[in-house]
């Protein structure tokens, strides 16, 4: 663990060093499990993705919205074998993702994607989880806890949190907050919250200051490693 | 007439201005081709976007700007983007005011089944389980029939999507209402007779006096 100390004291301010996607993914061992933000590759951090299979990173486990398509986004983790689990809403886009299901390569959990999303912010809330009335009366109740309030039916689903967040933003500073362009957001923000360590890519690194205060989504102290652009 | 643009001109009348309204792949993406000029609506990509234009023009893709498939869409002026956790509390908290989707199956109370044919397809629900329940009107668009067999049935075979009903149906034959859990038959397409219909279904469907053809 080379990178023990992200944070670098300068002039008074601490700043952030920027390190390597290589060191960062060299950080994650096999068996790991990983939120990534995206959906349908679009706000997916591209360059730590090539450099998990690049590195053969084995028997992950993924939380994410979808697994894109082959050749994009996560689709590349599957291709490459490294998934042996995936948590998704969606994966109907990516025909190599059922092709595995269905010969037992990968195991799939495939949730609502309101309730994926909001077990990801509970997980980084400090939430047990939250109660939702989707997937009430449908296959998704099956095993789960059903509570009654004001009158009316709720599933009880579990926080989720992941042993890192490989997270893209648009703009980051040398603090690490963060703001994001467009449909690019989507799970992201979210993300960044419910993992013990959080790696980010961003398009754009400015100079502390310049992201206003009202257009930062995500503060710095939650970005733990910010990848140095080439 | 062929039977998509019938459903989507049927299905744009529904939309007034002001409404927010999310529209799934398929048929319903061909309701906003419909919509009348003074007719302001804003639609949602659940992908974190309100505001979300017509296809851009070739050159005008933005990487980073797409809809729900990943397909490049564009931004009308006062669009804005949010987070996915913003984006189903509008889907979940009833802040959406109709969502049009597609249906495998729909039944005699508007039970619709969606998303999967159990060994067959298992694509996920993405989005559609929370459009369904938290959506204030559901409205499903569906060719009558597939492979000339009833797609309203007595009861859905298919895994349903909710437990709770849909609000309207169109097909390119009727408009069919689920009021209080009866599927009550309000309009028949262009063309239609109510018993091609009642043949053409497999529910019960209540028949009101008076059942007029479609305004298109």
């Amino acid at each position: 663990m080379p990178f023990r100390i992200q944070k670098l004291s300068l002039g008074g301010n601490e700043i952030m060093k920027t390190i390597s996607e290589a060191d960062a993914i060299a950080l994650i061992p096999d068996g790991a499990t990983l939120m990534i933000g995206g959906f349908m590759g679009v706000g997916t951090p591209e360059r730590l993705l090539d450099e998990l299979v690049k590195q053969g990173k084995r028997n992950l486990t993924i939380i994410a919205n979808d697994t894109a398509l082959p050749g994009r986004g996560i689709g590349k983790l599957v291709d490459a074998g490294l998934v042996a689990r995936t948590i998704a809403s969606h994966i109907g886009l990516n025909p190599e993702t059922q092709k595995q299901m269905i010969a037992g390569k990968m195991a799939v959990d495939l949730i609502p994607q309101g309730t994926l999303i909001e077990r990801i912010r509970a997980g980084g809330c400090g939430l047990g989880g939250v109660l939702t009335p989707t997937g009430i009366g449908t296959i998704v109740e099956e095993g789960k806890q059903k509570v009654e309030v004001n009158g009316k039916k709720y599933l009880v689903e579990a926080a989720l949190r992941a042993d890192f967040a490989l997270v893209n933003a648009f703009m980051a500073d040398y603090l690490g907050n963060l703001a994001y362009v467009l449909t690019s957001r989507n799970f992201n923000p979210v993300m960044v919250m419910a993992a013990d360590t959080t790696i980010v890519c961003a398009e754009h690194i400015v100079p502390v200051g310049l992201i206003a205060p009202d257009h930062v989504i995500t503060p710095a102290p939650l970005v733990d490693y910010l990848i140095r652009n080439r | 007439m062929d039977a998509q643009t019938i459903i989507a001109k049927r299905i744009a009348q529904e939309l007034k201005s002001g409404m927010l309204v999310n529209l799934g792949i398929g048929i319903p993406t061909k309701v906003a081709n419909f919509i009348p000029k003074d007719v302001k609506v804003f639609f949602q990509s659940e992908n974190g976007l309100i505001g979300t234009g017509p296809i851009p023009e070739e050159g005008m893709a933005h990487p980073l700007l797409t809809d729900a498939g990943g397909n490049p869409v564009t931004a009308l002026p006062g669009a804005c983007t949010f987070d996915s956790a913003m984006s189903f509390g509008l889907i979940r908290g009833g802040h959406v005011d109709i969502t049009v989707l597609g249906a495998l199956q729909v039944d005699g109370s508007g039970l619709l089944a969606n998303w999967m044919i159990p060994g067959k397809m298992v694509p996920g629900m993405g989005g559609a389980m929370d459009l369904v329940t938290g959506a204030k009107r559901v409205i499903i668009a569906m060719q009558h029939t597939a492979k000339g067999k009833p797609k309203v049935v007595e009861s859905c075979t298919l895994p349903l999507t909710s437990a709770r009903p849909i609000d309207m149906l169109v097909s390119e034959m009727a408009v069919i209402t689920f009021k209080d859990g009866k599927a009550t038959l309000q309009e028949i397409g262009p063309g239609v007779t109510v018993d091609q219909v009642v043949a053409a279904t497999a529910a019960k469907l209540v028949l009101p006096e008076k059942i007029p053809e479609m305004p298109l």
